[in-house]
């Protein structure tokens, strides 16, 4: 096809591949809102550092005037009045918000197969999962239809879909990016996050993201004074790299192990050492984490009771009755299991031996990374055990679901950034390292990561796109 | 022997001088408002929305806690208390848990002529959740309506150790904290909804139940008294009280059974991770030079700069109000006087209404009041008299007293008799009264008291009373 003459027609001409679209990568489309941005950036009426991007939003992140799911059932119809900060700040810089993608329900997954709207299929194998619970976001990106997309990572939600898409994905330091409009899950974890298909487009939209606002008390104003574009330098010299070896144990698919360490190698070549350090607390970071996560989900999705917005069936009888039917109507089975799995720690008698206790290794586990720091400047793993799974595979285990985000979650229970690059195949399935970072060094992360891309060529399009 | 009462108290009172709410922007003064027009994504709990402490509340919170002798946290956290309700629009309310903003006062409390002291256990801040409002009475009411106007508005929680040992000491509590948090102005009691009491009773050695829902002053001295011979009245027919939650009902003044401890709500209380941790120990000393003399202290200047009773020295520095409205009378008039009338009879005649010192006439119009009395334009019945029809005036709907005191000394013809009239009304009145001055020549001292009451009257109360009694002295031994 030849390039396009206009961002219009650009933007014409993704709508029209995203219509054809086998991925369901999308819930809601925007696309009248989205074609007249794109004209009024041809006419210069609109500028910024996003211009008539394509910009795809998961669903889960507020837009006024445009439906906000979450890929659940009880939210359906809902149009929120109001624009999450980073939506706003997409907005301000020219972007072309195509959509809302779809998601795992309230981002509670690993795969986006929990969405009430249907499983997102992966553009490099459609019989397979994109990953999630932002699978809609790098399927988008992946299929070519947007040019980047936010995502949120509560347990790897960016970075899990982005290695099985064979894209990149940043989660920033908590903090660093407002949450304010996000739709809470976990809130003490959660980020938003860039979908690229090249750093330099993740550090773009990172820089238009990230930054303090007085809105959400936890962000912070550190982005305020980096511009990450500025550190898209090929150069790892003198780098040292840390190989965290918890993240490469039991159940690693073999194929997975020898590029991540190819891409370690890649890097120790291109001037950066290594060396093996050592996070021994890892092996509590999935109970801790699963613990904190639903215990702060039972409570944040306590406000969805279909009397103010949202799913509304059925005669309305006392208030009890009524919250509690629409509720069961509303979620899903694995939203009702971490609700009801949530509520249950936080319980009189239970709250010190679960939350409790998993703040305690929380801690513990942001002081193994601390003291690793001390001696590395980044640090290189797997992103995800193994390549995409198939539709279906675990759906009915969720257990060996939760384990897959094992290498993703330390990074949220410690706060810290990490950004998944395409470092190889397995087969025809792209397969992700995470490079992880100290607090607030995406800078670094992104140097790291360019160079990386600079030096393979493991950005590719998926067959047929 | 009576049993012995013990009451703890939990107050919570809506700091509603604060311009905007708790956690968004949105103002507190809604009291006028429609409903649901006072809210935004935060107090509404769309999702997404985020909320944002409102850093005069925690500055407020502070002040009270040093006002009460607390200690202040080094910081303070917020947490979730997790229920459904429909008008708790996030499901949970925002409160404070572990790591209350401040803890551990005392204050002291006037009962029957000595002092004692009430410790408090802790102060904390929290949001209020909206207001259901039912068709006509709950039991009847098809549906319930909810009005988010008052949902996020800022609120303390005051906990009292359980050291009050009668309802009217409970009482006497409440008065002296509400009037405390009006010296600080960030209370302003008068407002509906301003003040939400649940109450702990226990008779010494039995169990305790809470009383929950009393949301007026008068309403607390009622519902203990309810709840205490509820509580007699079990003992003494031998049933065990047993732990539990009731509800007041003030319209029928009785509690009635809400949950008992096995059914006791269980609140998954845990942080707030959206709004981090406070440090506010710095905060303490900056707020310390701010705070502004309090009643305790007030009463004890007053004592010495106007030299005036311990007795009306309380009664003037109880409310704010009452002690600057004092103070302007003191600089203009002898501060004795003006004790005397502020404290006794403007006081007096308010309390007699049931009304505030803000119902009253200003100030100024009491030093003119006090001025004629003084140079003897008018009689301290008088004085009265003017007082009493400037009150029952009212104002006008501009706020302005319908009279001033010159009008109703005119119209009232108030000002006092000259002497000749008096000394006629008192010719007149020992010439009706010869049996009385019989009296009085036989050794009955009453006997002057009834003429001199009859001369007032004649007078219409417009003679000095004292003149009054010299001039029938004079008159009786010259005949
Ligand atoms: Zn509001």
């Amino acid at each position: 096809m030849p390039a396009a003459s206009s961002y219009a027609e650009s933007a014409q001409r993704t709508f029209e591949r995203i219509e054809k679209s086998k991925l369901n990568a999308f819930i809601t489309l925007n696309k009248q809102q989205a074609l007249q941005t794109a004209r009024d950036v041809d006419d210069g009426k609109v500028t910024g550092r996003l211009a008539g991007m394509t910009v795809a939003v998961k669903d889960c992140i507020t837009t006024k005037g445009l439906q906000t799911t979450c890929a659940s059932k009880i939210l359906t119809g809902y149009v929120p009045p109001f624009d999450a900060e980073v939506v706003a700040r997409l907005r301000h810089e020219g972007a072309v918000i195509t959509g809302k993608t779809n998601m795992d329900e309230f981002a509670m997954g690993t795969s986006t197969e929990s969405s009430y709207y249907g499983p997102t299929r992966n553009p490099w194998d459609l019989t397979r999962v994109p990953g999630g619970s932002s699978g809609g976001s790098a399927a988008a990106v992946a299929g070519l239809e947007s040019r980047m997309a936010l995502g949120t990572d509560t347990g790897g939600s960016v970075r899990c879909p982005a290695a099985f898409c064979g894209v990149v994905g940043i989660k920033p330091t908590y903090g660093l990016v407002s949450r304010y409009g996000v739709v809470e899950y976990a809130n003490s974890l959660e980020q938003v996050g860039p979908i690229a298909r090249n750093v330099p487009d993740a550090a773009l939209l990172l820089d238009v993201i990230a930054g303090g606002d007085p809105k959400d008390s936890t962000s912070v104003a550190e982005a305020d004074k980096v511009t990450y574009t500025d550190h898209l330098v090929d150069d790892v010299k003198g780098l040292t790299i840390g190989v965290p070896e918890e993240f490469f144990g039991e159940g690693l698919d073999k194929r997975v192990e020898k590029a991540v360490w190819d891409g370690i190698m890649t890097l120790n070549k291109l001037g950066a050492d290594y060396r093996k350090v050592s996070l021994p607390h890892t092996k509590y970071s999935l109970s801790a984490y699963y613990i904190i996560a639903m215990c702060e989900a039972s409570s944040n999705l306590a406000r969805f009771d279909g009397l103010r917005y949202g799913l509304r069936t059925g005669k309305d009888e006392n208030w009890h009755t009524t919250f509690s039917r629409i509720r069961a109507e509303g979620f899903g089975a694995e939203v009702k299991r971490r609700i009801m799995l949530g509520t249950y720690a936080l319980s009189e008698g239970y709250y010190g031996q679960y939350y409790l206790k998993a703040l305690q290794v929380r801690t513990l586990i942001k002081n193994d990374f601390e003291r690793a720091f001390k001696d590395v400047d980044v640090m290189a793993a797997p992103t995800m055990p193994a390549p995409a799974f198939r539709l279906g595979e675990k759906t009915d285990d969720p257990l060996s679901m939760y384990l897959a985000d094992v290498n993703t979650l330390p990074v949220n229970l410690a706060g810290i950034p990490s950004i998944s690059v395409p470092c190889g195949f397995a087969g025809r399935l792209p397969i992700g390292m995470q490079l992880m970072g100290k607090f607030f060094d995406e800078p670094l992360l992104i140097r790291t990561a360019y160079t990386f891309e600079c030096n393979t060529d493991f950005q590719k399009l998926p067959e047929g796109f | 022997m009576d049993d012995e009462v013990i009451i703890g108290l939990e107050i919570h009172c809506q700091l509603n001088k604060l311009n905007s709410k708790l956690f968004c922007g949105c103002s507190t003064k809604h009291h006028e408002a429609e409903p649901n027009t006072h809210t935004c994504p935060v107090c509404l709990g769309l999702p997404g929305a985020l909320p944002v402490i409102n850093k005069k509340a925690v500055e407020y919170t502070i002040m009270v806690g040093l006002a009460l002798n607390c200690q202040i946290a080094e910081h303070t956290q917020f947490y979730r208390k997790n229920y459904y309700y429909p008008d708790l629009p996030r499901g949970f309310q925002i409160t404070q848990y572990d790591y209350p903003i401040a803890a551990d006062g005392i204050i002291t409390v006037d009962t029957d002529g000595h002092e004692r002291t009430i410790r408090i256990r802790r102060v904390h801040m929290e949001e209020d959740p909206g207001r259901l409002v039912h068709q006509g009475s709950i039991e009847t009411s098809k549906f319930v309506l909810v009005d988010y106007n008052r949902s996020g508005m800022p609120l303390i929680e005051v906990v009292t150790e359980p050291d009050l040992r009668s309802p009217k000491e409970a009482r006497r509590f409440i008065n002296k904290l509400r009037n405390i948090l009006e010296y600080l102005d960030v209370f302003d009691g008068s407002l509906p909804g301003a003040l939400r009491v649940d109450a702990n009773i226990s008779l010494r050695g039995g169990a305790r139940a809470e009383v929950k829902n009393i949301s007026s002053y008068k309403g607390v001295e009622r519902a203990l008294l309810f709840e205490i011979s509820r509580q007699q009245n079990m003992k003494r027919r031998g049933v065990k009280v047993v732990q539990e939650t009731r509800h007041y009902d003030d319209e029928r003044n009785c509690t009635i059974t809400l949950r008992s401890k096995e059914q006791a709500e269980e609140y998954r209380y845990f942080p707030e991770a959206d709004l981090v941790p406070l440090s506010v120990s710095g905060w303490q000393h900056a707020l310390k030079e701010k705070l502004p003399e309090l009643p305790d202290a007030k009463r004890e200047r007053f004592k010495g700069q106007y030299g005036i009773s311990d007795n009306h020295a309380k009664v003037l520095t109880a409310e704010i109000r009452v002690a600057n409205y004092y103070e302007y009378v003191a600089s203009k008039i002898d501060p004795l006087l003006a004790a005397t009338w502020v404290a006794d009879y403007l006081k007096g005649e308010l309390n007699y209404r049931d009304r505030d010192i803000r119902d009253a006439f200003g100030p100024d119009k009491m030093v003119y009041i006090l001025q004629q009395f003084r140079s003897g334009v008018i009689t301290d019945k008088g004085a009265v008299e003017v007082i009493r029809t400037l009150l029952d005036e009212g104002v006008s709907p501009n706020g302005e007293p319908r009279s001033e005191p010159q009008d109703v000394i005119r119209n009232k013809n108030l000002a006092r008799v000259e002497s000749d009239v008096t000394r006629t009304a008192c010719a007149e009145v020992l010439k009706e009264n010869v049996a009385a001055i019989a009296d009085f020549r036989s050794g009955k001292a009453q006997a002057l008291n009834y003429l001199v009451g009859m001369v007032m009257k004649k007078t219409r109360g417009r003679a000095d009373p004292a003149e009054v009694n010299l001039l029938l002295r004079e008159l009786l031994e010259c005949t």
